[in-house]
């Protein structure tokens, strides 16, 4: 299986504050990765990384490298970096002043397409990828932010699609979600992994376990344990790992 | 499992679990003791009482299920839980059999009981004491969690089978001599037989406990 994202000894830092220690880890290309682990072990910080998100807060810095196709992102443009590394974060952020159809398009307008029949053909191809468009397709015209939570944020995620990403980030995607909808977000999941390699931070071991192919599990800004998930899930090897999934504490 | 869970309630649940199962196995293995001295002493009350006992091995075999489908749905358990929980629903069903292989010896044993004796027991009760120490050694490396005392247990399930085979070549042979000899000689084959099947279930019970802790499945030649 092609390594999509090789992490090589990366370490962040929010000031002096070492949130992520020395974590290598590889991402097999159209595969879902979750990453695990207790708040603050550093997961969101590890996902932030590979589109260099982390570096926008002040005093915060990245050390290491993060291949992505076998180039280091840590040396690439941050914002062509971005068109192919989308993110979806825990709650859902539609553009408020926008309808859903120019949500769907908002990142190819910004990218200098003005072309109005490929936008709308990017839209509804976007909508349709995102299990969204059956719902939509009859008020593309009314504001994003009228829909549903969990519609929200597969709007926001017909929104990353839309830009043609190779990763998707999801940060906590489901965490603002109702069953129904997280369920949806999950099947969706499944459907992306034929396309494009997904990476998942996830509080919800039940979902890593449904949607994830690897999982890796952090503790303390360190990887303690990467395998495949129904490995991890029946049999880890780490006790750290034991310990946490089972719910147990030392 | 050295730690304990954060929900003290699921930790109760478990230990809930390993306690019933407990129950289980040690009235399993009385009933096993019993059916083989009713069968020695030629005492068909102990054989009644053993073939009564089974329906409390059949209700706490449903006790067991009904709280590791409720374990399994409401907890959501996974690595040694999940496998603990597993290991648990498999082990009741090993049990639940042999106590009906009890039940069985003994009502062979009243079937024995209606003429005399054929020839003095020598084999049998050394393969039913087989049979039982394996019970015993099972279920005390489920307990203990050791995997290694399961391994030790697979290894004597030879002796069982030897012991079996050779109580049924003497059998035919007493049975060749004299026509009389055979409805007694094939209730003790069957006898033999059905120890020989309770042997068979202990070691189910140990490949499951080596499962339950190593998260490695040996049977049928696997993991070997």
């Amino acid at each position: 299986m092609t390594t999509k994202i090789e992490i090589n000894r990366v370490s962040a830092w929010f000031g002096k504050h070492r949130a992520i220690k020395n974590i290598s880890l590889n991402v097999p290309e159209k595969t879902v990765t979750a990453i695990i682990g207790p708040s603050g072990c550093g997961k969101s910080t590890l996902i932030r990384c590979i589109n260099r998100m982390h570096e926008t807060i002040p005093g915060t810095r990245t050390e290491g490298e993060i291949l992505v196709d076998g180039t280091n992102v840590l040396k690439q443009d941050p914002v062509g970096l971005r068109r192919r590394v989308g993110m979806i974060f825990q709650k859902p952020n539609a553009f408020p002043t926008m309808s859903i159809y120019e949500n769907v398009v908002a990142g190819l307008r910004l990218n200098g397409v003005r072309d109005r029949a490929k936008l709308e053909e990017v839209a509804v191809q976007s909508l349709r990828k995102a299990a969204l468009w059956e719902e939509v397709k009859d008020q593309l015209h009314k504001s994003g932010t009228g829909l549903s939570g969990g519609q929200q944020q597969r709007l926001c995620i017909a929104r990353a699609l839309a830009v043609n990403p190779e990763v998707l980030l999801m940060d906590e995607p489901c965490s603002a979600l109702d069953p129904i909808s997280t369920a949806r977000i999950e099947d969706l999941i499944h459907e992306l992994r034929s396309t494009y390699t997904v990476v998942v931070v996830t509080h919800n071991m039940q979902q890593a376990a449904r949607v994830s192919d690897q999982t890796a599990f952090m503790y303390l800004g360190e990887l303690i344990e990467c395998g495949e998930t129904k490995r991890i899930f029946t049999n880890p090897q780490e006790k750290r790992t034991e310990d946490y999934i089972t719910g147990r504490f030392g | 499992m050295t730690h304990i869970h954060i929900d003290k309630f699921f930790e109760e649940e478990l230990r809930e679990l390993k306690e019933a199962i407990l129950k289980m196995g040690s009235l399993v293995e009385d009933m096993i003791d019993r059916s083989m001295r009713s069968l020695m002493d030629r005492n068909g009350a102990i054989a009644e009482e053993v073939i009564r006992r089974d329906y409390d091995v059949d209700q706490q075999e449903m006790d067991i299920d009904e709280l590791c489908a409720q374990l399994l749905a409401l907890r959501q358990p996974a690595a040694s839980d999940l496998r603990f929980i597993i290991v648990g629903l498999k082990i009741t069903k090993d049990l639940e059999r042999m106590g009906d292989l009890a039940v069985n010896v003994s009502e062979e044993s009243l079937e024995l009981l209606k003429e005399p004796m054929l020839k003095p027991f020598v084999k049998l009760p050394m393969m039913g004491e087989k049979t039982r120490a394996m019970i015993k050694e099972a279920l005390d490396a489920f307990v203990a969690r050791d995997a290694e005392r399961a391994e030790a247990v697979l290894r004597q399930d030879d002796d069982v089978d030897e012991l079996n085979g050779r109580i049924r070549a003497e059998l035919i042979e007493v049975m060749k001599q004299d026509a009389a000899n055979i409805s007694r000689g094939m209730h003790r084959i069957t006898v033999a037989r059905h120890y020989e099947r309770m042997a068979d279930h202990a070691t189910n019970i140990a490949e499951e406990v080596i499962y339950m802790v190593k998260g490695r499945d040996i049977r049928h030649g696997r993991g070997s």
